[in-house]
């Protein structure tokens, strides 16, 4: 695969379709700027202030976007708010859409056949492969991303968190609270 | 189960590229694989039902890259290992290590022309009278088993027509997961082409299966 | 299409597997590939949409087999080959052999920051009003194009209700095939469980995707 790549940026490289620069920064952005942060931010924020938690769940686009986050994978961006009742997993059957401006880029197991075939018809059991269960009563919204809306979960604010500031509470919001494949951290999870 | 066995409407496999002058068997292998399975199936050491969902449990991205005898011999390893036929060192060394368990019955060369011609049929005393009639219109039901079924996916939810009584028969969804015969009723049901795949679909096209009455629900 | 791709369902495949401490790539040349996709779009001139159906354009068993990111790579090429911008004996060799087609922009360096937040958005302007409303009850038409599609076969035909109309936007359906982005109303659907999986699934799951008008109807 190394060389295949290599032979075909070779060629668009010397026909002057791409530049190396642009391309080093692309792997760059994606590699060490664009990630879980952004999300954990956000939710963080949506904890502590109730204004902006009711923004970014009725326009979560701007909302994100008045932290800086946004574009590729995030021009159509939509909370779901989990509670006590609620608890809302997010997939992509047909490929690996993903909220990339809040999340970065999906992991592997996000993309594969496990997650994609079974997260619509059985949540409980893809659950329980992250070591999660829910009550039995508790309903489980998933949101196949058959569009270009992306969707960000906001999980629930661990208790014992009372007047955190919000980049400490960032540290417990976790990447797969965010797709609804974990909970948030707790405090004592801090050390 | 909805695994890669399901392949009724699926798109993408490219054209059939029929062979001239194709032999039965394209290697002698393919051969043995073929003649093991019917062997094993006359000493009854597990039933078709079972094989076929053993076969279909093959996870896709490797059901979809063996070849048709690929399939049953990988199929058939597993049934060895499943039903204490073989272990896997034996499976590994390529010979039995003894003790060897006994089987019912060995089918020996004289009997194969019997058991060809025989066959294993599979119909049952009716343990009540059929539900349907011909003329009948019937809805294949929405059921995703995660075992083995019949009922291809693309005619669950589908509304149809009985066109016969076949007779009553094994019912597969039990038989292969060994919980019994349990025979039922089996009827052909005959879909008309748009039911199944769209308004604007060819509207010359009929689509038949046999469906067993658990499968089915009057309209 | 009715293809490898369309998972939602389908069984066998195992146990999700998460990887603990992921790297965002797992070798030198994902990178590459991404990137090489990513920045590909503007000299080729290709949309989202068509990238999504060269991926799924493969026989299923390839689809399955291949790695996420050797999929990308086969569509890259797939792509590129088709657009006239790089030949199969170029790919051979390891470089280029004849000369570039003249392409109307490419992606530079000190644009990228932008263009990536600028990102694709797929919402247009319409003097069209939306069939549905929220609440309405909508079926998911029982198409099966051999063309690229966003409707997974596991809703068609099933009931459900509008919980969002989310807005006028691109088409994929048409877009991925040179038919233009011709924009329609896009709502987000819900499905309960039961409706989709059979009457003794678990109750408490609904399952919702996003789908434009052209794959709802009424439900009666």
């Amino acid at each position: 695969m190394q060389l295949r790549t290599r032979a075909l940026e070779t060629i668009l490289i010397e026909k002057g379709y791409i530049e190396p620069a642009a391309i080093d920064e692309l792997i760059e952005t994606y590699e060490t700027k664009i990630g879980p942060r952004n999300g954990a931010q956000a939710v963080a924020k949506a904890w502590v202030d109730p204004k902006f938690r009711q923004w970014l769940f009725e326009d979560g686009t701007s909302a994100i976007g008045s932290l800086g986050f946004g574009g590729r994978s995030g021009n159509h961006l939509v909370a779901l708010e989990n509670t006590s009742s609620v608890h809302n997993m997010v997939v992509c059957t047909l490929c690996s859409c993903y909220p990339w401006a809040v999340l970065g880029l999906p992991p592997l197991w996000y993309k594969s056949a496990p997650y994609r075939s079974r997260t619509v018809a059985d949540p409980r059991s893809v659950l329980r492969d992250f070591g999660m269960e829910l009550p039995k009563d508790t309903e489980i919204r998933v949101w196949d991303s058959t569009a270009e809306l992306r969707y960000l979960v906001v999980p629930m604010r661990p208790t014992g968190t009372e007047g955190w500031s919000e980049d400490k509470l960032a540290e417990l919001v976790t990447r797969d609270s965010m797709i609804g494949t974990g909970q948030p951290k707790q405090p004592k999870d801090l050390g | 189960m909805n695994g890669a066995a399901d392949m009724g409407g699926m798109h993408g496999f490219g054209p059939v590229v029929p062979e001239p002058n194709e032999p039965v068997f394209h290697a002698d292998w393919e051969g043995f694989s073929f003649a093991l399975n019917m062997a094993t199936g006359v000493a009854k050491l597990w039933n078709l039902d079972a094989f076929r969902f053993k076969r279909e449990s093959i996870p896709p991205a490797q059901y979809l890259n063996l070849s048709y005898y690929g399939l049953w011999t990988t199929t058939l390893e597993q049934m060895m290992l499943e039903y204490g036929v073989a272990t896997p060192e034996e499976l590994a060394a390529g010979h039995a290590i003894p003790p060897v368990k006994k089987v019912p019955h060995a089918v020996t060369a004289a009997e194969v022309a019997n058991m060809v011609r025989c066959g294993s049929p599979y119909d049952r005393p009716a343990p009540a009278p059929a539900l349907f009639k011909i003329g009948t219109k019937v809805r294949a039901r929405n059921m995703h088993p995660k075992t083995h079924t019949r009922l291809p996916r693309y005619a669950r939810g589908h509304t149809g027509e009985v066109v016969r009584i076949v007779g009553c028969h094994v019912f597969p969804d039990s038989n292969a997961s060994n919980a019994g015969e349990d025979p039922h009723w089996l009827y052909t049901v005959r879909f008309n082409g748009r039911e199944l795949w769209g308004d604007d679909s060819d509207p010359t096209v009929r689509v038949c299966i046999e469906a067993w009455e658990p499968y089915l629900e009057a309209v | 299409m009715n293809g490898g791709q369309d998972l939602g369902g389908t069984h066998g495949h195992g146990p999700v597997e998460p990887e603990a401490n992921e790297p965002v790539f797992h070798a030198e040349w994902e990178k590459r590939a991404f990137a090489l996709t990513l920045a590909m779009t503007a000299p080729g001139g290709w949309n989202i949409d068509m990238g999504r159906f060269a991926r799924e354009n493969r026989p299923p068993g390839e689809y399955l087999s291949m790695t996420y990111y050797q999929i990308w790579l086969a569509a890259l090429e797939h792509m590129a080959k088709e657009g006239g911008l790089v030949s199969d004996d170029e790919i051979e060799a390891g470089h280029s052999l004849q000369p570039p087609k003249p392409v109307r922009r490419i992606l530079l360096p000190g644009d990228v920051a932008k263009v990536l937040y600028r990102g694709g958005p797929t919402e247009r302007d319409t003097n069209t009003k939306p069939i549905f409303g929220v609440g309405d009850r909508v079926r998911a038409k029982n198409i099966n194009p051999l063309t690229h599609t966003r409707l997974p076969r596991y809703v068609r035909g099933h009931v459900g209700t509008i919980e969002r109309v989310i807005g006028c936007h691109v088409f994929p359906d048409s877009n991925a095939h040179g038919g233009g982005e011709n924009p329609q109303w896009l709502y987000t659907v819900r499905f309960d469980g039961p409706e989709l999986w059979g009457a003794d699934s678990d109750a408490t799951i609904k399952v919702s995707v996003d789908a434009w008008e052209p794959y709802l109807s009424p439900a009666t």
